[in-house]
C-alpha cells in the first residue's frame, strides 16, 4: 500500500505487493457461508420463542447433532444443562429483552454423548424496521480452557483464603498464650507499703511479641521492701526466658542481700555464666533498690543501684522534678564483673520515686516521627505532676503514651513510688 | 429501620389510585416491570422494591440467616406495605415471589388485598402426584454451579461486584446493573426458592387471585399453573401465549392486559 501511494515503486516493493494480494485472493475464496459454517466460533439464530432456526456446523460438532434434529425442532434452552436452562430463564432471557444484547455469559451446552462443554455466549437481538424484534443472533465460544483456568483461580482462592483464617486463628491463639506468659512477667498487684503508695504501669508494644521490660515490688524483711525496673535486650521468646531468670535472681538475691549493688552483682553474675558460654550473651538494664519506710515520720528512704539503667526521676512537693544520677553503671550480664552505681534519697509527704524505661524517652515525636521525646520533655513533664501521689503520676504517664500514638513502638514500664502528701484528697496506699 | 431505602423502595403512577405493588423473582430486581408499569400507572398507584440482597437494595441488611426461607421474603414485603401503610393492595409477584406474596397475604391480610401470580411454583421438583418440573438431582446440579462456577457465573455478576459496594457510580455504566445481585446473596436466595416447597400455603389464600401462566415456560411447565389455580380457590388462570418464564417481559402486552382486566374485575 505504501509502495502505491508513494511517487514511484521500486521492484522490491511490488514483489512484496503482488505475494500480498495472492495471499488476500486466497482468502476471498473463503466464502461468506464458508466462513459462517466452518468459523472458529458457535453461530445461532433463534426465533423470539427460542425455536432455532439457524445453527452453524461448529457448533453442530460440538453438539454432536446433526441439522436436521435442530433446526426447527429444539430450543436454544434444549442445548443447556438444566442449571444453564434457569439461569437462562432467570438472567439472561430478561437481559436479553430489556437490554437488546448480553454478551460473555457463561453456561455449559450438553453434548450428544453425555458430556458438557463450558461456553461463553453473546446473544443480539435483531429487530425489524418498525423495532419489533425478530430474531436472535448467538456466539457461542469454546470456554473449556478457560474454565479450567477458572476453576484453577477458584481453588487457589479458596486456599488462600484457608490459609488466612487459619493464620489469624494461630495469631489470635499466640497472642492469647503470649497475653499469659506477659502476665505472668509481671506482678499481678503491688503489695500495700506502709505510710506510702506504689503504683505502675506497662505498655506492651505489640500483641503479636512478648515484651522486654519488667519490674516488681515485695516484701524484703516485714519491715523493708524490694523494687526493681529493667529492660532485658531483644523482644520475643528469649527475652522472656531472660526477663524470668532476671526476675527470680533478683528477688532471691535481695532475700539473702538487699544491698542494691550486691543484687545486681548476683545478677550479673547469674546471666553472664548463663549465656557467655553459649555465644550468645544476653543483658538487661535494671534499676533495684530497696525501700524502708518510717511511716511515723511520715517518710521512707530510697536505697537503689543501676547497671546501664536510665536514672530515676525525683518528683518533688515542692514542684520541682530532677533525675537522681546513677552514672557509670554497667550493662548487667555483659562482663564477668560490673561496677554498678548505687545512690539514695528520701520522700516525704508528696515526694515520689519515678521508675521508666527508655521506650518512653525513645518515643517517636513530631510530626514526621523522627525526633525522640528524651529526658529534658520527660523531666519537665514530671515537674508538672510533682507533688502529686504515684498513682496520679502513673496516670498523667499513662495519657502521655496514648498521645504518642505510633510513636510508641516500644515497650514501657513504669513504676512509681512515694509517700502521698496528707492533705491531697487523691491519697490512698495502693 | 428505612424500609423503604433497604428495599430501595420506588412509588410511582396514579396517587389516587388503588396501589399495585410489583415484585421481582430471583434473578433480578424492579427493572423487571419496566414494561408493566406503563400500563398501570394512569389508573394505579405502582410500588416497586427490591428484595434485599437484590438490585440496589441495602446489602447490609442481608442476613443468611432470615433469608434462607420465603418467610423472611416475605417479611420484607410486610415491612414495606408496612413502611407505606398500605391497605388493600394488589400484590403482583413474578415466579418465587408469587408463593412470597401467598405467604405476605396471609400473614398481613389486611395489607395485601388481592394477588396476581405471575409463572408461580409452589414446588419446583417434582414429588408423588406432583410434577414440578424438576428433579432433585436437577436443582442440585444448579444449586453447584452456583456454588462453584463462580467465575463462570460472574460474566454477569461482574460488574455488580465492581459496581455496587465500592463505586456505586459504576452502576449506572454497567450494561448488566439492571439485574444487579451479590452472588452471595444470590446463592441464598437461589437455594431458598428452588428448595421451596409453598404447597400447602395455597389453600390459605382468601384473596381475589389470579394466576399468569405461560404456555412454553421451562420453570414453571403448565402443570404447575394448574396445580397453582386448582389450591386456590376462585382464583383465576390466565394462559399466556408466551415463551418463557417472563411473560412480562416477551408477551408484555398480553400480560398486561391481562392484569388490568384483573385489577378492574376486583373493583
Amino acid at each position: 500500500m505504501m509502495a502505491r501511494a508513494g511517487q514511484h515503486s521500486d521492484p522490491h516493493d511490488a514483489d512484496d505487493d503482488k505475494t500480498a494480494q495472492a495471499a488476500f485472493a486466497a482468502l476471498l475464496e473463503d466464502s461468506a457461508e464458508d466462513l459462517y459454517e466452518s468459523a472458529p466460533c458457535g453461530y445461532l439464530s433463534t426465533l423470539m420463542d427460542g425455536t432455532i432456526a439457524k445453527i452453524n456446523s461448529t457448533l453442530l460438532d460440538w453438539l454432536g447433532l446433526a441439522r436436521q434434529d435442530v433446526v426447527g425442532r429444539l430450543r436454544f434452552t434444549d442445548l443447556l444443562t438444566v442449571g444453564g436452562k434457569l439461569y437462562h430463564e432467570t438472567h439472561f432471557a430478561p437481559l436479553l429483552r430489556m437490554q437488546g444484547q448480553i454478551n460473555g455469559i457463561a453456561l455449559e451446552i450438553k453434548q450428544a454423548d453425555g458430556g458438557r462443554m463450558p461456553v461463553l455466549v453473546s446473544s443480539v437481538v435483531k429487530h425489524g424496521t418498525t423495532g419489533e424484534p425478530l430474531l436472535i443472533r448467538t456466539t457461542v465460544f469454546d470456554a473449556r480452557d478457560r474454565r479450567a483456568y477458572e476453576e484453577e483461580l477458584l481453588r487457589r482462592q479458596r486456599l488462600a483464603e484457608e490459609a488466612r483464617r487459619q493464620a489469624e486463628a494461630d495469631r489470635a491463639r499466640l497472642q492469647d498464650t503470649f497475653a499469659v506468659l506477659q502476665q505472668s512477667l509481671l506482678p499481678d498487684t503491688l503489695p500495700e507499703l506502709p505510710g506510702a503508695e506504689a503504683a505502675a504501669h506497662y505498655h506492651t508494644a505489640s500483641p503479636d511479641r512478648l515484651g522486654g521490660d519488667f519490674y516488681d515490688v515485695f516484701p524484703l524483711d516485714g519491715k523493708r521492701f524490694g523494687f526493681f525496673l529493667g529492660d532485658v535486650c531483644g523482644k520475643g521468646p528469649q527475652a522472656a526466658a531472660l526477663t524470668s531468670l532476671t526476675r527470680y535472681t533478683l528477688r532471691a538475691a535481695a532475700l539473702h542481700d538487699p544491698d542494691p549493688v550486691s543484687a545486681l552483682t548476683t545478677l550479673n553474675k547469674v546471666l553472664h555464666e548463663r549465656y557467655s558460654a553459649s555465644g550468645d550473651p544476653r543483658y538487661c538494664t535494671a534499676v533495684f533498690g530497696t525501700i524502708d519506710p518510717d511511716p511515723a515520720a511520715g517518710r521512707l528512704t530510697v536505697h537503689l543501684a543501676s547497671g546501664g539503667h536510665p536514672p530515676a526521676v525525683v518528683l518533688r512537693a515542692d514542684g520541682t522534678a530532677t533525675y537522681l544520677p546513677t552514672p557509670g553503671g554497667l550493662l548487667v550480664g555483659v562482663l564477668p564483673t560490673a561496677p554498678f552505681t548505687a545512690a539514695s534519697t528520701t520522700l516525704g509527704p508528696g515526694d515520689t520515686l519515678l521508675l521508666y524505661t527508655d521506650g518512653l524517652t525513645e518515643a517517636r515525636t513530631g510530626k514526621d516521627r523522627t525526633s525522640l521525646y528524651g529526658d529534658e520533655a520527660l523531666l519537665a513533664f514530671a515537674a508538672t505532676q510533682a507533688g502529686r501521689p504515684p498513682h496520679a503520676v502513673i496516670e498523667a504517664l499513662d495519657g502521655l503514651l496514648a498521645g504518642f500514638g505510633d510513636g510508641l513502638d516500644d515497650d514501657t514500664a513504669l513504676l512509681a513510688i512515694g509517700v502521698p502528701s496528707s492533705d491531697d484528697p487523691t491519697s490512698e496506699t495502693r | 429501620m428505612d424500609v423503604v431505602r433497604r428495599n430501595n423502595v420506588t412509588v410511582t403512577g396514579n396517587p389516587q389510585g388503588r396501589t399495585v405493588v410489583l415484585a421481582h423473582g430471583f434473578g433480578c430486581d424492579q427493572n423487571m416491570w419496566r414494561l408493566t408499569v406503563p400500563a398501570l400507572e394512569d389508573d394505579y398507584r405502582v410500588v416497586l422494591f427490591d428484595y434485599v440482597g437484590a438490585g440496589r437494595s441495602d446489602a447490609s441488611a442481608f442476613t443468611e440467616d432470615r433469608y434462607a426461607s420465603l418467610d423472611g421474603y416475605a417479611q420484607d414485603v410486610v415491612e414495606v406495605c408496612e413502611a407505606l401503610d398500605l391497605h388493600d393492595a394488589v400484590f403482583v409477584g413474578h415466579s418465587v415471589s408469587a408463593m412470597i406474596g401467598v405467604i405476605a397475604a396471609d400473614r398481613a391480610p389486611k395489607r395485601i388485598g388481592a394477588l396476581v401470580m405471575v409463572a408461580p411454583s409452589p414446588r419446583y421438583i417434582d414429588d408423588e402426584g406432583y410434577r414440578g418440573g424438576f428433579s432433585e438431582d436437577d436443582i442440585e446440579e444448579l444449586l453447584d454451579s452456583l456454588e462453584s462456577n463462580y467465575l463462570g457465573w460472574s460474566a454477569a455478576m461482574a460488574p455488580v461486584i465492581m459496581g455496587n459496594a465500592d463505586r456505586p457510580e459504576l452502576g449506572e455504566e454497567l450494561r448488566n446493573s439492571f439485574c444487579a445481585t451479590d452472588p452471595d446473596m444470590a446463592r441464598v436466595f437461589a437455594r431458598t426458592t428452588f428448595l421451596s416447597d409453598s404447597r400447602g400455603d395455597l389453600e390459605r389464600v382468601r384473596v381475589p387471585t389470579l394466576v399468569l401462566e405461560c404456555t412454553q415456560d421451562v420453570i414453571a411447565p403448565r402443570e404447575v399453573g394448574a396445580y397453582v389455580h386448582r389450591s386456590i380457590s376462585g382464583s383465576t388462570l390466565v394462559t399466556l401465549d408466551a415463551t418463557g418464564h417472563c411473560p412480562h417481559l416477551s408477551a408484555p402486552e398480553a400480560t398486561n392486559e391481562a392484569i388490568t382486566a384483573f385489577l378492574a374485575g376486583i373493583g
